[in-house]
C-alpha cells in the first residue's frame, strides 16, 4: 500500500474498482467474509498496465481471477484455468506468465501488463495488434489476447525473429481454430514494421 | 470481373475487439445482483437418481437456490436433457446450485447428497452389440432414428472384431447400382476394416452463459455458431415466445459443430434465473466442456472397394458401426457414404449403418461429420489400389474426380457444379507433385520421406433463408446479418454481396449482428459449410429488393420508368441523363415519407417470423430491402478440397515432421481470400489432429473418461503443424450463386487428414493403419514388426 493513501480512502477505492470491474458487489462482500486469521494482507496495490490498482485479494486467488473478476480486465481469457492453453498469458516484469497459474500475491511490487495495456496513450494499437488485424490472424478470437501478449514479449527480446523462433516462442498458446500460420504472419509483419520504425517497445 | 467487394479482403468490425481484449464473450459480461451457478455432474456412467438431499447446502450462507431436472423442460430419450434424473455418462449434469460466488456454490455442491443407483453401462459400441451386451439407455442400445434394442450373434461379433466382412444385421441401409456387377468389373478388390476415434470439439472458450429476466423478456448471453437460427429453438427450450427472447452472442470462442444451435446448458441459467429471481452466470470449466461440449461420432467399420484396370472405382460396400454416445446423433455414417459417392463416383455402392449408443460424451456434428472420418479411410485405400494397378496416386484421383455432371447419395442426385480435376491439377503443379512423389520412401538415416495427396468433400450450401438491408437518410447502408460470429467472418463477408450489388463503399456500410435487438433476419445454421453460399444469396436477394425500390422511388420523383434507372457512386440516376438522380441519402429520406413497403411498414408474407419481427423493429427508419431467397438451385452444393503433404518420418521414434503442406479449395468464386486462407489452414491443423494426435479414451471397467484435458486429448499446437501452410483456390464461379461462391470450411480438414495419412503410408511402403489417430507407438510397433497392442477394431486404446 502506498504510504500517502489513508486506509479509508484505500478501501473506498477498492470498492470502486470492484464495482467498475466485472464482479458484483455480492462477490466482493462474500470474499471479504472468509478472511482467514493471520493470513497475508488482503488489501494490496498492484501495478497493472502502468496504473496503481488497489484491490482486495484472497490468499489463494490467481492473477487471472483478480484481473478478470475484480479489475474488469476481461481481455485475459480463461481457456482451461490450469496452465494448458495460454489464453490467460500476461507479462509480469516483461516475462510471459500464465495468469491462471500464478497467485496474485506473488505479483505485488511487480509490473503486470495485460492485453488491455498494450495500446499507447493515444489509443493507437501496438504493432502486433495492428499486424494481427492486417493478417486476419484471429478466427474465433478467444486465444488472441494470449497470442498478442506472447508475441509482444518475443519482439521485446528478439526484434528480428525467424518464423521458427516465433513458432517456438508462441508454442505455449493453443489455438483450436488452427490460426497458427496467420499469427506467425502477424508476428513477422509486426517485427518488420517495428524495426523500420525503430520501435521495439 | 471488376468487383468492389467480392474477392477482396476487408477488416471485419469484430476483429479490433479480439486483438485488444475488448471483445466480450458470454463470460465477460456481468450484471448487478448476478449469482453464480455450478453443476453437479454424474460420477457414474449410467445411473438413476433415487433422492436428492440439498437441505444442508441450501442452509449455507450465500447459497441462493437449486435447480433440478424437475424444474426444467422434460425430454424424451435420447434427446439431450438440460438436467437429468437418469445420467447417461460421467459428467452428465444432474442439478445446479446458485450462490453469491462460485466458491460458495462449489462448497454447496459438496454438501448435497445425491443418492444414485448404478445402472448397466457400455463404452464400446461393439460390447453393446454382444449377445448379453449392456444398453446405454433404458430405452435401448441403438438409435436408427428411434430407440430400440439390437444384439448380434456371438459369431457376428467375433467376425467383426477380427476385421472380417460383417455379418451382423444393420438397421439402416441404402444402395444404388449393381454392386455385384461392380465387383465383377474390378481388377483389384480391397477389403479393409477401420477405426476412427470420435474425439472432443474442445473449443477454446468453455461455453459459459449469463441470463436474466427483465420486463418479461429473457436475456441470454451465450456462445453459439449461429445467431438467428438459435432463436426459435432456444425460445422453445425456455418455454417462451420468440419475441420474449433477447439473445446476445456477439462473439463465440469456437464451435466446430458443437454450438450450431441451442444446446441444453444455454437454457439453464434462464430457467435458474426465473426460479430464483436473480441474474445467473454459469461458467463451464475446461473439464466440464469435455462432458457437455460434445465429441465426434466414432466409427468402427469395414469397407470393400473394387477398382477397374484403368483405376475407376467400380463398387463400394461400406459398413459402419457408429458410436453415438448416449444422446441424439448419427448422421455421420450416411454423410460418409455420401462423400464416397461424390468423390469417387462409384458405379454401385451400398452403405450399412449400425448406430449404437454408449455411455460416453454426447456426440454431435464435428467439422465434416462423417465425410472427414471416411476421408481418413478411403483415401489411403486409393493409394493402395493405385499401387496394385501401377498408377500414380494423383492420376488415380483425377480419373475418378467429380465434375459438374457428378451425382451423389443413394438417389444419385445432381450437384450445382464441381471442378475437382482442376483442383488436383492446380495443386499438383504448385506442389510439384511429379517430382516430389519420386521422393516417397527415400531413406536418410533413420528418416524416410512420405508424400501424400488427399481429397475432402462436404455439402456446402443451403437456400430459402432471408436477407435484410436498409438504407438510412444519412446515406449509410445497414447490413443486418443473422449469421453467427463463429470465427469465419462469414457474418460479415456474406453481406458484401449486398454492398456489391448496390455499389456502396465499405466505409458507408454499417453491420448489425450478434444480438437480436439489432433486428436481424432469419438465417441458416452456421454449420455444414453452408453460410457463404446461402447468405451471399440471401443478401443478394435483399439488395435486389432494395435496388428495385430505389429505382421506383427515383422514377416516381424524377419521372420516367424505373427501368431507365441505374446506380453508381451511391446515387440512383436516369441512364438517359445521368445528372438526373437522387443520392442514396435522398432516396432513404423519401422512403421514410412514402412508408408502406418502402420503409418496412409492410413486408412480404413469405419471410420468416424472425425476419418479420426485425422489419417491424426497423419500420420507418429508412428504405428497407428484404426477401426470402427463392433463387434456383439445381442440386447439392459441393465444397471440395485437396491437400498435398510431404513428411519426414523417423522410424526410430515413430514421430513425423510435416515438411510442406498445400491446401487447394474448389469452392466457386473466392469471396474473402484471407478468410478462405484461414479456413484452409485451420482445416489443415484439424486434419493433422485427426490423422495423428487427437485421442478420446474411456476406461471400460468404470466408464470413466481419460480425456478431459488438453494434455490428454492433444489438439495440435504450433509445434505439431508445418511452419507455414500454402493455399490456393480454383476460383471458378458456381452457376447457382449470384456471386459464384460455395462453402468450404469442413472439407479442408478431411483432405488434410487424408494427405497426412497417405504420406505416412507412402513412407512405409504402402502400409495402411486403417485407424485414426496414427500415433508414434503404432508406427514403432509396425516398423519393429511386433504387431499392435490391440485388436483391429478396438477403441479406447492408447
Amino acid at each position: 500500500m502506498t504510504s500517502n493513501l489513508s486506509r479509508r480512502r484505500f478501501i473506498k477505492s477498492v470498492i470502486a474498482s470492484s464495482a467498475a470491474g466485472a464482479s458484483s458487489a455480492a462477490w466482493y462482500s462474500a470474499s471479504a467474509e472468509d478472511r482467514p486469521a493471520g493470513s497475508v494482507e488482503r488489501l494490496v496495490t498492484l501495478n497493472i498496465n502502468g496504473r496503481k490498482r488497489p484491490v482486495d485479494v484472497m490468499p489463494q486467488e490467481t492473477l487471472a481471477h483478480t484481473l478478470r473478476y475484480k479489475l474488469g480486465l476481461t481481455g485475459t481469457k480463461l481457456g482451461c484455468n490450469r496452465g494448458e492453453c495460454g489464453a490467460c498469458t500476461v507479462l509480469v516484469d516483461s516475462v510471459t506468465h500464465y495468469a491462471c497459474s500464478m497467485l496474485t500475491h506473488s505479483v505485488r511490487g511487480r509490473a503486470v501488463t495485460t492485453v488491455e495495456g498494450l495500446q499507447d496513450s493515444s489509443g493507437a494499437l501496438h504493432p502486433v495488434q495492428q499486424a494481427f488485424i492486417d493478417e486476419l490472424a484471429p478466427q474465433c478470437g478467444y486465444c488472441t489476447p494470449g497470442q498478442v501478449v506472447a508475441a509482444v514479449a518475443l519482439l521485446r527480446d528478439n526484434p528480428n525473429p525467424t518464423r521458427e523462433e516465433a513458432r517456438q516462442a508462441l508454442s505455449g498458446n493453443l489455438c483450436r481454430c488452427g490460426a497458427y500460420d496467420h499469427y506467425l504472419n502477424g508476428v513477422l509483419t509486426a517485427a518488420k514494421r517495428m524495426r523500420s520504425m525503430g520501435q521495439i517497445a | 470481373m471488376n468487383r468492389m467487394h467480392i474477392g477482396k479482403d476487408f477488416i471485419p468490425p469484430d476483429i479490433h475487439g479480439k486483438v485488444t481484449g475488448k471483445a466480450k464473450y458470454a463470460e465477460d459480461y456481468a450484471v448487478d445482483g448476478m449469482v453464480y451457478a455450478r453443476l453437479y455432474t454424474s460420477p457414474m456412467p449410467h445411473a438413476r437418481v433415487k433422492n436428492i438431499d440439498a437441505e444442508a447446502a441450501l442452509a449455507m450462507e450465500g447459497v441462493v437456490g437449486i435447480l433440478t431436472a424437475d424444474d426444467v423442460y422434460p425430454t424424451e430419450a435420447p434427446a439431450p436433457a438440460l438436467l437429468t434424473n437418469e445420467p447417461v455418462y460421467v459428467g452428465d449434469p444432474i442439478l445446479a446450485v446458485a450462490a453469491v460466488d462460485e466458491k460458495t456454490a462449489e462448497d454447496a455442491l459438496k454438501k448435497i447428497r445425491v443418492d444414485l443407483e448404478p445402472l448397466p453401462f457400455v463404452v464400446d459400441p461393439v460390447d453393446s452389440l454382444r449377445p448379453k451386451g449392456a444398453s446405454a439407455r433404458l430405452e435401448g442400445n441403438i438409435y436408427p432414428r428411434e430407440m430400440r434394442e439390437m444384439r448380434w450373434a456371438g459369431s457376428d461379433v467375433e467376425r467383426f472384431v477380427s476385421g472380417q466382412e460383417p455379418t451382423g444385421p444393420a438397421p439402416t441401409e441404402w444402395s444404388y447400382g449393381d454392386l455385384e456387377a461392380g465387383f465383377d468389373n474390378a481388377e483389384v478388390v480391397l477389403e479393409e476394416s477401420f477405426v476412427t476415434t470420435g474425439y472432443a470439439h474442445m473449443s477454446m472458450e468453455p461455453r459459459s452463459v449469463l441470463s436474466y429476466w427483465q420486463n418479461g423478456k429473457c436475456h441470454v448471453y451465450g456462445s453459439t455458431q449461429s445467431q438467428s437460427f438459435v432463436v426459435p429453438f432456444l425460445a422453445r427450450m425456455l418455454g417462451i415466445e420468440q419475441k420474449d427472447l433477447v439473445f446476445i452472442a456477439e462473439y463465440c470462442g469456437g464451435g466446430f459443430g458443437s454450438k450450431i444451435s441451442a444446446y441444453p446448458v444455454l437454457a439453464l441459467p434462464g430457467y435458474f434465473s426465473r426460479k430464483i429471481g436473480r441474474p445467473v452466470m454459469l461458467r463451464i470449466t475446461r473439464e466440464e466442456e469435455y462432458y457437455v461440449g460434445s465429441a465426434r461420432v466414432g466409427f468402427q467399420g469395414w469397407i470393400k472397394a473394387g477398382f477397374t484396370k484403368t483405376g475407376r472405382v467400380s463398387a463400394v460396400d461400406l459398413y459402419i458401426v457408429q458410436d453415438l454416445g448416449p444422446k441424439q446423433a448419427g448422421g455421420d455414417a450416411s454423410s460418409a457414404g455420401g462423400a464416397v459417392s461424390i468423390l469417387y463416383q462409384p458405379d454401385a455402392m451400398r452403405l450399412r449403418d449400425v448406430p449404437v449408443l454408449t455411455n460416453t460424451t454426447p456426440r454431435g456434428p464435428q467439422r465434416g461429420p462423417g465425410q472427414n472420418q471416411i476421408a481418413a479411410v478411403f483415401e489411403p485405400m486409393m493409394d493402395k489400389a493405385a499401387q496394385a494397378l501401377g498408377l500414380d496416386p494423383l492420376d488415380m484421383r483425377r480419373l475418378n474426380a467429380p465434375d459438374s455432371s457428378a451425382t451423389l447419395n443413394a438417389n444419385q442426385g445432381p450437384i450445382t457444379s464441381a471442378y475437382m480435376e482442376e483442383a488436383l491439377l492446380k495443386g499438383a503443379e504448385l506442389f510439384n507433385w511429379s517430382e516430389r512423389i519420386k521422393r516417397a520412401g527415400q531413406r536418410n538415416g533413420s528418416k524416410v520421406t512420405g508424400v501424400g495427396v488427399g481429397q475432402g468433400y462436404h455439402s456446402a450450401g443451403a437456400s430459402g433463408y432471408d436477407g435484410l438491408v436498409r438504407l438510412t437518410p444519412d446515406g449509410k447502408l445497414h447490413l443486418h446479418s443473422g449469421v453467427g460470429n463463429l470465427g469465419t467472418y462469414s457474418y460479415a463477408s456474406t453481406t458484401r454481396a449486398a454492398a456489391e450489388l448496390l455499389k456502396v463503399n465499405w466505409d458507408n456500410c454499417v453491420l448489425h449482428y450478434g444480438n437480436t435487438e439489432e433486428h436481424l433476419p432469419w438465417s441458416s445454421y452456421q454449420a455444414g459449410s453452408n453460410t457463404t453460399f446461402t447468405h451471399t444469396r440471401a443478401n443478394h436477394v435483399a439488395a435486389e429488393d432494395l435496388l428495385n425500390k430505389m429505382k421506383r422511388i427515383a422514377a416516381e420523383a424524377l419521372g420516367g420508368d424505373p427501368g431507365n434507372y441505374d446506380v453508381a457512386d451511391e446515387r440512383v440516376f436516369d441512364t438517359r441523363n445521368a445528372a438526373r438522380g437522387l443520392t442514396y441519402a435522398e432516396v432513404a429520406a423519401r422512403a421514410v415519407s412514402l412508408g408502406g413497403e418502402y420503409s418496412g411498414e409492410s413486408y412480404p408474407e413469405d419471410i420468416h417470423e424472425v425476419t418479420q419481427r426485425a422489419v417491424q423493429g426497423l419500420a420507418g427508419s429508412g428504405l428497407i430491402g428484404v426477401g426470402k431467397d427463392k433463387l434456383p438451385v439445381r442440386g447439392t452444393v459441393p465444397g471440395l478440397t485437396v491437400g498435398f503433404a510431404e513428411i519426414e518420418l523417423d522410424l526410430e521414434t515413430g514421430k513425423h515432421e510435416i515438411i510442406d503442406f498445400l491446401a487447394v479449395a474448389e469452392c466457386g468464386t473466392v469471396v474473402h481470400p484471407q478468410g478462405l486462407a484461414g479456413q484452409l489452414r485451420g482445416g489443415a491443423v484439424w486434419g493433422i489432429g485427426m490423422a495423428s494426435l487427437e485421442r478420446h479414451v474411456y476406461d471400460p471397467q468404470n466408464g470413466l473418461p481419460a480425456s478431459v484435458g488438453y494434455y490428454q486429448t492433444k489438439p495440435p499446437s504450433y509445434l505439431d503443424v508445418p511452419t507455414s501452410t500454402e493455399w490456393t483456390a480454383v476460383d471458378i464461379a458456381d452457376p447457382d450463386n449470384p456471386v459464384g461462391a460455395r462453402g468450404v470450411g469442413e472439407p479442408a480438414m478431411g483432405s488434410a487428414t487424408a494427405a497426412i495419412l497417405c504420406a505416412l503410408s507412402s513412407a512405409l511402403g504402402g502400409h495402411l493403419f486403417n485407424r485414426t489417430p496414427v500415433t508414434p507407438d503404432l508406427i514403432v510397433n509396425h516398423v519393429s514388426g511386433q504387431g499392435q497392442s490391440f485388436d483391429p477394431m478396438a477403441i479406447n486404446s492408447f
